[in-house]
């Protein structure tokens, strides 16, 4: 049996990996936020289902969820047709939702053994000890469900990589040549649905943003190649894990929280350093630029 | 009822209402300002951007306190903004996921510090609990006095500088013309939104106090077009939602106080959603139900005309004869019950008369007060194609507002043109009314009817 160490960084692992893919498209097509609504207001979603299958397993809570995921960004929609602009469309949707989800919980807290504090960060400590087996392999179950999610989204994409790819970098054209666009939007919509349900029992409804965003907009900073991209924002997802956990296990405080907080760090570190977009090496290029200008004169 | 009497009554509790109304008041009032800037979702990074720098405020001074606390927020509140524009500034990441990576990687830091708190094993850490979801209860007399006063002071500079937020929101290149530091004026503003976050960081919470800044502002704005009463209403009703939140989380202990306040604050928008007069859905239905309704009308009467006016011409007397429904769909298609109502609606005004034919089929005919008012329609329908048809003649009349006619509204030489026009296109011959007959002229049947005032 594996340890106890290896099994909450294999989870951590795969939320970080399975969101950041599945958050690059949302970077590419400037739909961050709406990830993030998606991810505050699924909880109503998976309080209900909770209350229904009482367990936060299977596909009870998979399906509420991305139920209501979907509602969320067709009501963002709609608000926003109908005149409200976007930006304050999705603020209304998402924090309405996630106060009734709230709400929800503070008052079957006794019912449900969900509490307020898992919300915002997760158990992924307990991860462990919960195990399902099928097929005859016993793993952790938000392993089996994770590594699900997260198969599913490579197996969508991969099978209509050349329409989202289309889709997320010139609309109009994909539109024009037939794609279904509104339909990729909403399937990638339920993708993320389903991620940010999945990764719920791990790091929360909040830190899961930082799952779906910061992976992805690191490895923008690396690379101008969409699957470059994906595998990079894949490979700084389990690096943001495993240095996470081990600074959690060092300072003895929130997993969830500083598997984010090295994910932040490599950010920044990207930010400044990054070989063709990085704030230094761009500065260096400048100079070197400046000077041979200069010596040219 | 008793129960909210006595809750009412205590004075603790009227400390705390009192704070969340004035919280409500500013977050409204500074929030339509977010909103117009379309800055609503920099509120949410704020106070999630704030977490951190409250928990380290906590950890250098080892107890709660507001002062500490507040500065904590502020400057980590602002050193979020900070960093979200400089790196959609300095960077290829567009200004969301900047917002978003702010948000979430501090938050996360936030939760770090908090856990870290926790371990250390200071056991009174309910403080920052609150911070949270916010809990107007574990609000103490020296916080709200804090909070009280903060507000106040952003009502006032917001009612003071109000002349220049307005300029900012609408036209800031203006702004920049004659003269007014907008970078400054921004930052102005910036700095207020911070700070009303931070003050209601207790109350409301960490994770929902954006949406104080931004639901009463939308909700407001279905009311009315007018900025100064938009941030007016705002301001009621984040001051409504304030109350209504703090007394019913009071009833229930272990419902948190911020998603009551903005639970309610959504209400208050489904209402403005629904009901706000000429912008709410129901305002809307009813007056694209009504406009259908007089364009189903026009066209019968139309059609009926078009139809008397072609059979008049070519010589066959239509009194007692009448149209058959089918004649009169046909030549503007439209739903056959709504043109049944339309019908019977006419013929209760007195406007057609229905007749029989031998077969005993239906037939209608416009009476002589329904083609008066039908020739008005027609005349104003085909002076209005004259009009599209001569842009560079016509191009400078001005329509008035709907309801009123062409014939009505322009002068009487452009008039008269328009009507020689109408002749000379030798579009069908104007027939003022059935009893003048086809032996009349155009221009005898219009003085005429001029004569007789049908134009009316």
């Amino acid at each position: 049996m594996m340890s106890h160490a290896f099994w909450v960084m294999a989870t951590g692992s795969l939320v970080a990996a399975s969101c950041g893919f599945i958050g690059c498209f949302l970077l590419l097509r400037r739909m961050t936020m709406l990830g993030d609504a998606i991810s505050h207001a699924v909880l109503p979603g998976i309080v209900v289902a909770f209350l229904v299958s009482n367990s936060l397993e299977g596909m009870t809570m998979l399906i509420g969820a991305t139920i209501v995921g979907l509602l969320t960004s067709f009501l963002i929609q709609t608000l926003h047709t109908g005149g409200v602009q976007s930006d304050a469309a999705i603020g209304i949707t998402f924090t309405s939702l996630f106060a009734i989800g709230v709400v929800l919980v503070s008052m079957y807290a006794s019912d449900i053994h969900l509490d307020v504090q898992h919300v915002l960060y997760g158990e992924i400590a307990y991860v462990p000890w919960e195990v399902a087996t099928l097929a005859g392999i016993e793993m952790p179950r938000a392993v089996w469900m994770m590594g699900g999610v997260f198969v599913l989204s490579l197996l969508v994409v991969g099978l209509l990589y050349k329409e989202i790819k289309l889709s997320s970098f010139d609309p109009q054209m994909a539109a024009a040549i037939g794609i279904p666009v509104l339909l990729i939007h909403y399937i990638l919509m339920a993708l993320v649905s389903m991620n940010t349900v999945a990764a719920f029992e791990s790091v929360g409804a909040i830190l899961v943003v930082a799952m779906i965003v910061v992976p992805g907009a690191t490895a923008y900073l690396y690379t101008d190649r969409l699957h470059l991209m994906l595998g990079c924002s894949i490979v700084l997802g389990v690096l943001s894990a495993v240095g996470g956990y081990n600074l959690a296990a060092y300072f003895d405080v929130s997993i969830s929280g500083a598997m984010v907080t090295v994910s932040g760090a490599l950010f920044f570190l990207s930010f400044l350093f990054s070989p063709r977009y990085g704030v230094a090496s761009r500065y260096f290029t400048q100079r070197a630029l400046r000077k041979e200008h200069q010596k040219e004169s | 009822m008793e129960f909210l009497l006595t809750l009412l009554f205590d004075p603790n509790t009227r400390w705390v209402v009192t704070g969340c109304m004035l919280l409500g008041i500013s977050s409204g009032v500074l929030g339509s300002f977010a909103l117009l800037r379309k800055h609503s979702l920099v509120g949410d990074a704020v106070a999630h951007a704030a977490l951190p720098g409250i928990c380290l405020a906590y950890m250098l001074y080892g107890e709660k306190s507001i002062g500490l606390f507040m500065v904590g927020a502020t400057a980590s509140g602002l050193l979020g903004t900070l960093c979200i524009s400089l790196i959609s500034k300095y960077s290829r990441i567009k200004p969301d996921a900047s917002l978003g990576i702010v948000l979430s990687v501090f938050f996360g830091f936030g939760t770090v510090l908090l856990t870290r708190i926790a371990q250390t094993g200071k056991a009174n850490q309910s403080g920052l609990d609150a911070f949270l979801f916010g809990k107007a209860a574990s609000l103490v007399q020296a916080d709200i006095e804090v909070m009280m006063g903060v507000a106040a002071f952003l009502i006032i500079v917001s009612f003071l500088l109000f002349k220049e937020f307005k300029l900012l929101c609408f036209d800031p290149g203006f702004g920049r013309g004659i003269g007014f530091p907008m970078g400054f004026l921004g930052t102005v503003l910036m700095l207020m939104i911070v700070l009303t976050v931070v003050i209601g960081l207790q109350a409301v919470g960490v994770v929902l106090m954006a949406a104080m800044l931004i639901i009463p502002p939308v909700a407001a704005r279905y009311w009315t077009e007018r900025l100064h009463r938009m941030v007016i209403i705002s301001g009621v009703f984040g001051a409504a939602s304030g109350i209504v939140g703090t007394l019913l989380s009071g009833f229930t202990p272990q419902l948190p106080t911020g998603p009551v306040i903005v639970l309610s604050a959504f209400l208050l928008f489904i209402v403005s959603l629904f009901f706000a007069p000429r912008k709410g859905l129901v305002a809307k239905a009813l007056h694209t139900a009504k406009l259908r309704r007089r364009v189903a009308v026009q066209n019968i009467l139309q059609s009926l005309y078009d139809l008397t006016e072609h059979t008049t011409a070519s010589g066959i007397r239509t009194d007692g004869w009448g149209f058959s429904e089918e004649e009169i769909y046909h030549l503007r298609p439209q739903g056959s019950r709504q043109a049944r109502r339309v019908l019977s609606y006419l013929k209760k005004r007195g406007w057609v008369q229905m007749l029989e034919d031998n077969q005993g089929n239906k037939r209608w005919a416009l009476t002589d007060r329904g083609a008066d008012e039908a020739y008005a329609i027609t005349l104003n329908e085909r002076l209005y194609e004259m009009i599209l048809m001569y842009p560079s003649r016509f191009g400078s009349v001005k329509l008035e507002q709907e309801g009123d006619r062409i014939q009505d509204c322009v002068s009487p030489d452009i008039l008269q043109e328009l009507k020689l026009l109408l002749t000379k296109h030798n579009h069908p011959v104007l027939l003022p009314q059935v009893k003048y007959g086809a032996d009349l002229s155009y221009t005898e049947c219009h003085q005429a009817v001029t004569s007789r005032g049908g134009d009316a």
